[in-house]
């Protein structure tokens, strides 16, 4: 996948969706309070194709969905981040929300910039400052899942785990 | 090279000789866990695979969170994960009455044992581990399809050694070992890794320290945090589980990627500042910090012991007349024991509120949620921002005893500042 999109630009996030909000997981009702404790403004003037950059340890904590969900239904294709959380991570790739861990060079990336990115070769170009970057690649066995667009459809298109 | 807890869980699971870090398997599972905020979502992605529940007998389905019902919402997330339950004969559902604090109450209906291989859409799915168990948190789409197939994939994990050594004090308990651990290696020190523990100190760890330790292997970033099986996990496992079991043991050559010594004869009661479990404090260097709520319970520190850590110190005294000071038993069967033991009249006496087993407070669910520039002294395990309540409220996650401390002198205290 293709995408070019401004940059939403976060540290550390725990708070990607409030607690108060758990009591659904309709995906818009969900998008709609996308970190709304950090960022008043993220719901309201986030496009459809811009991007969220984070820090290390990125959507750590609770294991719920609802978080990269609320990510997806805001129209972010993408999220980049010096590290993520590790079942924030499988939750991304799950549900087929592609996630790009690229170090120390997140610091490179700023709020509003503009970036162009191959998620599947995992290369991103900063059109503002002209730097490019390359995330790690994924295991393949995780790459498998990532290419039918989330575990879900994995399972529904091999019956079962590949190996 | 010999192989560790971890690898020996997932090797035996994978039908492997031998697994390494990094490596990915696909294993067979021995529990599925969820709740009424993950299982309902869980729900919607398992019809989409289109199969039967894999087994309903290793299916656990735990309505804690937000039950009895705070709202229509909630309301309406039990009934899913209800009819679900009775439509695919789950064994492990239980209604408002019988259910209780999903991590309390799977060990103590004995429903984990030693060297299971569990997944959980909770992140706190890792308190199995006490239990000597490997057991993790996930989301809702490894859980639908755990439901499914009754497998998931695994990457092997690094394990970073946690070394016990020394006498537990009277005043330590659980909580001061894993928040003085997260303060040392950090809120992402574990991450992508599990913990283990090990060394002469663990023995000194009663099965509820233990608990509260490996529930909060998460908040270092961690996969799992697994004690050894030994005499104080045998009687624990004697008194609740009926089923066969295999606990795993470290070789003597086990490789770990790093090594954390913690001095248990060192430790002093501590407290992690907001907003995050690694702001880690001791207790006598804070100065005077003056709070307006107290939470004892949730499924870090709401075990009989812990309640009766607290009822010591709230004996024949009162809570300071700032605070609200909220109990919250993890089980029906705690509530009941503590009952017995008197320790409800001690918290009724002491002007507590006493609540039915929920997650409720801890998650800024319902029960205790605070206001902004409120602060609270919390026995849960996050304090990040806007956690229990507003966004300007502040968290201090601490032990029973300071907790119960801190609500009668209305300050984050030790217990032997009280009088």
């Amino acid at each position: 996948m293709k995408v070019e999109g401004k940059v939403w630009r976060y540290v550390d996030t725990d708070v990607i969706i409030p607690a108060r909000y758990l009591n659904t997981f309709d995906p818009k009702e969900l998008a709609k309070h996308c970190m709304e404790d950090i960022d008043k403004n993220f719901s309201s003037e986030v496009k459809a194709g811009d991007i969220m950059v984070g820090g290390k340890n990125f959507g750590c904590g609770s294991s719920r969905e609802h978080a990269p969900v609320a990510i997806k239904a805001s129209g972010v294709p993408v999220v980049i981040a010096a590290g993520f959380a590790r079942i924030f991570y499988r939750n991304g790739i799950n549900i087929g929300l592609p996630l790009l861990e690229i170090g120390d060079d997140v610091e490179k990336i700023h709020a509003g910039d503009i970036l162009e990115i191959d998620t599947a070769a995992g290369t991103i170009k900063n059109k503002t400052t002209g730097d490019t970057f390359k995330s790690q690649p994924l295991p393949d066995f995780v790459q498998d899942i990532a290419k039918t667009g989330g575990l879900i459809n994995y399972i529904k298109e091999y019956g079962d785990f590949k190996n | 090279m010999g192989m560790n807890m971890s690898e020996k869980i997932l090797a035996r699971h994978a039908g492997l000789d031998k697994v390494e870090p990094g490596q990915i398997v696909v294993c067979p599972l021995d529990l599925v866990m969820a709740n009424d905020i993950t299982g309902p979502p869980a729900i919607k992605e398992f019809e989409k695979i289109g199969k039967p529940v894999f087994d309903p007998e290793k299916i656990a389905l735990i309505p804690d969170h937000f039950q009895p019902a705070k709202d229509i919402k909630s309301a309406d997330l039990a009934k899913s994960l209800r009819e679900f339950s009775r439509k695919n004969k789950i064994k492990h559902y239980y209604e408002a009455g019988r259910v209780g604090i999903e991590h309390v109450i799977l060990p103590e209906f004995g429903i984990v044992a030693p060297g299971m291989l569990t997944i959980g859409a909770d992140s706190h799915t890792c308190t199995y581990g006490a239990l000597n168990g490997f057991s993790t948190g996930v989301g809702t789409t490894d859980l639908a399809v755990g439901m499914a197939t009754g497998k998931s994939w695994f990457k092997v994990p690094e394990v970073v050694n946690v070394h016990l050594t020394g006498k537990k004090p009277a005043d330590i308990n659980g909580k001061d070992v894993i928040l003085t651990l997260i303060g040392k290696i950090g809120v992402d020190g574990a991450l992508y890794k599990s913990l283990e523990f090990s060394g002469e100190g663990v023995k000194e760890l009663t099965m509820t320290d233990r608990f509260t330790v490996s529930n909060m292997a998460i908040e270092a970033g961690g996969k799992a945090g697994i004690f050894p099986f030994d005499e104080v996990t045998k009687k624990y496992v004697d008194e609740h589980v009926k089923k066969n079991y295999e606990p795993v043991a470290p070789d003597a050559d086990a490789k770990y990627c790093m090594t954390v010594e913690i001095n248990l004869s060192d430790l002093k009661p501590v407290v992690a500042f907001p907003h995050l479990p690694e702001n880690v404090k001791k207790v006598e260097d804070i100065g005077e910090i003056k709070i307006d709520q107290v939470v004892i319970g949730s499924c870090t520190n709401g075990r009989f012991e812990d309640l009766q850590i607290a009822a010591e110190i709230f004996k024949n005294r009162k809570v300071n007349p700032n605070v609200r000071c909220i109990i919250v038993p993890g089980s029906q069967a705690i509530y009941k024991a503590a009952m017995h033991a008197g320790l409800i009249d001690i918290f009724i006496d002491a002007e507590c509120v006493v609540s039915t087993p929920t997650c409720g407070p801890c998650m800024g669910g319902y029960m205790g949620i605070l206001s902004a520039g409120e602060r609270c002294v919390s026995t849960t395990n996050r304090n990040f921002v806007g956690r229990m309540g507003h966004v300007d409220s502040e968290i201090y996650l601490a032990g029973p005893h300071v907790a119960a401390a801190s609500a009668v002198l209305g300050k984050i205290a030790t217990p032997s500042e009280v009088k």
